[in-house]
């Protein structure tokens, strides 16, 4: 007799459905949790999952139980220095005999802390938050197609013969077929008998129904058992698959004005931008822009890390930027995503143009143009220029001002909210 | 000595399947030759992760789902994965087959202590102890939990998730409350009925005296005109009575809370012997590969690797360390078998005294006896020598919140010893652990109201949240509910009204 039996390959994750049952059920306090966590560390953790905390008086299963007071007796062991009838002081900090309930849960009755797989915290993080036009160029790019079954067909090839759907359809043709002449022979047998009851064999009336008969059996197993017709094919049809994919263009200032906080919350406004649109599109580039007086694309370790010195020209990176959609990106092909972040500092001429190149250039070819302007003094001529720019372009161009780190969530969040 | 070449079994600390069936029989074998008895059982190897699933369905290989396991599999990955915490070594179901969890991280002498420990320690408990006997149906339970889970899942497909996530919260919350502590009469057949009533009638008929038809009607006693109470009888089965008597709960609903009650049914039993079952598994692993070692069958590598996990099953660190948190189950149920067999073995005078029929007999009938008849509460009561309590150096400490100070009771000297088992038994009784409330009227012919009564015991509050229970009895009965406190003096005070 077996008796051991080796599990280990039985699925592991027997629980899944109870955990995302407890996720569904706190969401509420999870999505405060997890924008907590947003405002606390920074984006790049989102890789791997995360560890967040929610009231554990929330999540509590009440049950009856004794509260507190009245008289208890505890036995305890390891006694080292008590006699009977001794009395002493209740013991600080301590709940009267009763902590270890308490623990039961791992934190005590403080939160209950555990960790959130990277999907489960991006579903709660963007739940609620929509790209803006996304339907618009979404079958731009045809270049995939996908076989899906669709019924049965009467034409095809023979590999593709349906056996039940074609058996079927030749018995039940054989039914119709044949079976008037099955009703009509067993008639003709009854009368047979009937007369061959009546006026023995050599009847010409019994000869002639011995002949229809005949016939009529004749008739019947003509019927064939399987006709072209019955034939029945598994049909597929070929369903254009379309392949989502964006560009997404960071624009950043680096002169000498924007700091490294400043950089950083643009970093992580950009960072948050990408892990949404992940969600949408299969495949996404990034095109790093960065500018001063002149702009330049680069990778992603210059853009964020370097650091020049100088006045700002903000409309060279608009211009740049039109540059390399021209090249690279077709629109017809590519969803066009802009980010910009600056601390609105700019020649003033300067603005005016970004305003002109804006209005005509860019904004007709993207999905959705965001600028976030890191700066806690008044707006200056950029930030001006842009509002006239988001009267003309409602729902394509939107804009904001971020003031600290905290505000990043809150500003991305008002960004995409959906808009019924 | 005319005996065999003794064969040792495999070394080393990598287990096969080959070697842990090597164990398994020869650990059978002695078993047997001690008489154990036991289900067949079924050795299962999982990994951690398994593991973790299993910890959060309470070790059942099936079970509904409900987010609370959800909340409780979050609980324990995360303090694994910190290192807080080690999971368990077993995990054993009390099935027939019973069947025995081994983790695939553990090494040999691991795996050898878990198969003495789960599928011949608890195994044979589950098979012989008469509460497990007479609640739980071993053969029937893996079923149950089948049908359990499609039930319920098949309620979440037709009435939605949400209200039968809701009706399983509420009945989780009074899930302890739906035991049943004693047998019910048996439900009469149809036919026996019958014939009673029948026979009733007959009686009646021949009781009628024509004489008394002429009198008048008696108008009724005042105290007729009010009503009986209904239950007659107060019900500490609260999800019973409310699965029978809910006036408004559709049939899957009472359903469901069957279910729910017939699994917090299967589990009392659990919750009644830990220090008992515990002690006996840890007590046979220790004798069983013990006895393996004197036979020469394995290494002095193999029993000290044991010994160890062995002695940190068993510590019981004292109440001033920092590691204390309650009396170890393991510690003082394996020191009580073990005690009871030197009282059968080599017992003192001590003994003797206390254990006039104990000390000197066979101590395996004797074990028989105490495993088959006893719970935590009389087996503490029974059997806790005054040399085990000098050994643990008990003592209690009573908390009375009239006085400004603790008083220390009676402990381990002989003043002491009978009261100090008295609080100790006490302390594992189920019923002074858990306070007690039972259903106590329902208002049939009013507003329906349920009226529950907490006895209350040594003038201990219920904890504040029990309003919130409250609002899930009341989401069950569908109607009013009030929660009184009953004193011990009788004194009835009105605690907490909930509507719906």
């Amino acid at each position: 007799m077996i008796r051991i039996v080796d599990r280990r390959l039985d699925s592991k994750n027997k629980s899944s459905v109870n955990r995302s049952r407890f996720i569904r059920r706190f969401k509420s306090q999870i999505k405060k949790a997890v924008s907590d966590a947003i405002d606390k560390s920074g984006i790049r953790d989102l890789a791997e999952g995360k560890r967040i905390g929610i009231p554990g008086k929330d999540i509590n299963e009440p049950q009856f139980r004794t509260g507190q007071g009245g008289v208890r007796e505890q036995v305890l062991p390891g006694n080292d220095r008590f006699t009977t009838g001794e009395t002493f002081d209740r013991p600080q900090g301590q709940k009267g005999g009763r902590g270890s309930k308490a623990s039961n849960e791992g934190e005590g009755e403080d939160d209950f802390v555990f960790t959130l797989t990277r999907d489960e915290f991006m579903e709660i993080f963007f739940e609620e938050l929509a790209l803006p036009n996304l339907v618009k160029r979404h079958l731009a790019s045809i270049t995939e197609f996908k076989r899906v079954r669709a019924g049965y067909s009467q034409t095809g090839v023979p590999t593709n013969i349906n056996l039940i759907r074609t058996m079927r359809g030749a018995a039940g043709r054989r039914i119709a077929v044949g079976g008037p002449y099955a009703a009509k022979l067993r008639e003709l047998e009854e009368e047979l008998a009937q007369l061959l009851l009546n006026r023995g064999e050599g009847d010409p009336e019994v000869t002639r129904v011995r002949h229809e008969m005949l016939r009529l059996r004749a008739r019947a197993e003509s019927v064939p058992f399987i006709d072209s017709f019955d034939l029945r094919y598994n049909n597929h049809v070929r369903i254009a698959q379309p392949t989502t994919q964006a560009v997404m263009f960071c624009l950043m200032d680096i002169s000498g004005s924007m700091d490294e906080e400043k950089k950083n919350i643009a970093k992580r406004f950009f960072t948050l931008l990408y892990l949404f649109l992940t969600r949408s599109y299969e495949h996404i580039d990034v095109v790093f822009i960065r500018h001063h007086t002149v702009a330049e694309e680069v990778d992603e370790e210059n853009f964020f890390h370097s650091r020049e010195t100088g006045g700002t020209v903000v409309s060279s990176a608009l211009k740049l930027m039109r540059k390399v959609i021209d090249q690279r990106y077709a629109s017809s092909l590519w969803n066009i995503y802009g980010a910009q972040a600056s601390d609105g500092d700019n020649w003033l001429e300067d603005s005016v143009l970004c305003y002109q190149l804006l209005n005509e250039q860019i904004l007709g070819l993207t999905q959705f143009y965001a600028y976030i302007e890191i700066a806690e003094d008044t707006p200056q001529n950029l930030w001006e220029e842009y509002e006239k720019v988001q009267m003309a372009h409602e729902g394509v161009f939107a804009m904001r001002r971020i003031k600290a780190v905290t505000d990043i969530y809150p500003v991305f969040h008002d960004l995409f909210k959906k808009r019924v | 000595m005319a005996r065999k070449k003794i064969q040792p079994l495999p070394g080393g600390s990598e287990w096969s399947f080959d070697s842990i069936e090597a164990y398994d029989q020869a650990i059978g074998k002695i078993a047997s030759n001690y008489g154990l008895e036991c289900y067949p059982h079924l050795l299962e190897i999982i990994s951690t992760e398994q593991m973790m699933d299993a910890y959060a369905s309470i070790g059942m290989p099936v079970y509904y789902h409900h987010w609370s396991f959800g909340k409780q599999f979050l609980a324990t990955e995360g303090r694994y994965k910190r290192g807080q915490m080690g999971l368990a070594y077993e995990i054993v179901i009390n099935s027939d087959p019973c069947i025995a969890y081994l983790m695939e991280e553990n090494t040999l002498p691991m795996q050898a202590l878990v198969i003495a420990h789960a599928a011949y320690g608890h195994n044979s408990f589950f098979k012989g102890n008469h509460l497990f006997k007479q609640w739980t149906a071993a053969n029937a339970i893996i079923d149950y939990l089948v049908f359990a889970r499609n039930f319920i899942a098949e309620c979440e497909e037709r009435h939605g998730q949400d209200a039968v996530e809701r009706l399983l919260d509420s009945c989780h919350a009074i899930m302890n409350l739906g035991v049943d502590r004693y047998k019910r009469a048996p439900k009469l057949s149809l036919a026996r009925e019958q014939a009673r009533q029948r026979e009733r009638e007959e009686y009646l008929q021949t009781q009628i005296n024509q004489l008394w038809r002429t009198l008048p009607p008696q108008p009724e006693k005042d105290g007729q005109a009010e009503e009986k109470r209904f239950p007659a009888e107060p019900e500490e089965n609260i999800l019973y009575f409310i699965e029978k008597n809910a006036p408004l709960l559709e049939p899957w609903q009472r359903e469901v809370i069957r279910i729910v009650r017939k699994i917090a049914q299967y589990f009392h039993p659990q919750r009644q012997t830990q220090v008992m079952n515990e002690g006996w598994a840890t007590f046979w692993h220790y004798t069983l590969l013990n006895t393996l070692y004197d036979e020469g069958r394995v290494s002095d590598g193999f029993i000290l690797e044991f010994l160890q996990s062995h002695t940190n099953v068993v510590y019981q660190p004292p109440y001033n360390s920092k590691w204390y948190s309650s009396i170890n189950p393991y510690a003082l149920g394996f020191a009580m078998w073990r005690d009871l067999r030197r009282i059968c073995e080599s017992p003192t005078n001590e003994d003797r005294e206390w254990f006039p029929e104990v000390a000197g007999s066979d101590w395996r009938a004797t074990f028989n006896f105490a495993m088959h008849n006893f719970k935590d509460e009389s087996f503490i009561a029974q059997y806790l020598s005054p040399r085990l309590m000098r050994d643990f150096r008990f003592f209690s400490v009573v908390d009375d919140d009239h006085n400004p100070k603790l008083r220390v009771g009676p402990i381990h000297d002989d003043q002491g010893y009978q009261t100090l088992r008295q609080a100790l038994s006490d302390q594992y009784n189920l019923g002074s652990r858990e306070p007690n409330i039972q259903v106590w009227n329902m208002d049939r012919r009013g507003d329906r109201a349920l009226t529950l009564r907490y006895f209350s015991y040594q003038r201990r509050p219920l904890h504040e949240d029990f309003t919130e229970v409250l609002d899930h009895v009341a989401h069950l009965w569908g109607f009013p509910v009030r929660l009184e406190e009953q004193t011990p003096s009788g004194e009835v005070n009105h605690l907490a009204e909930k509507r719906t």
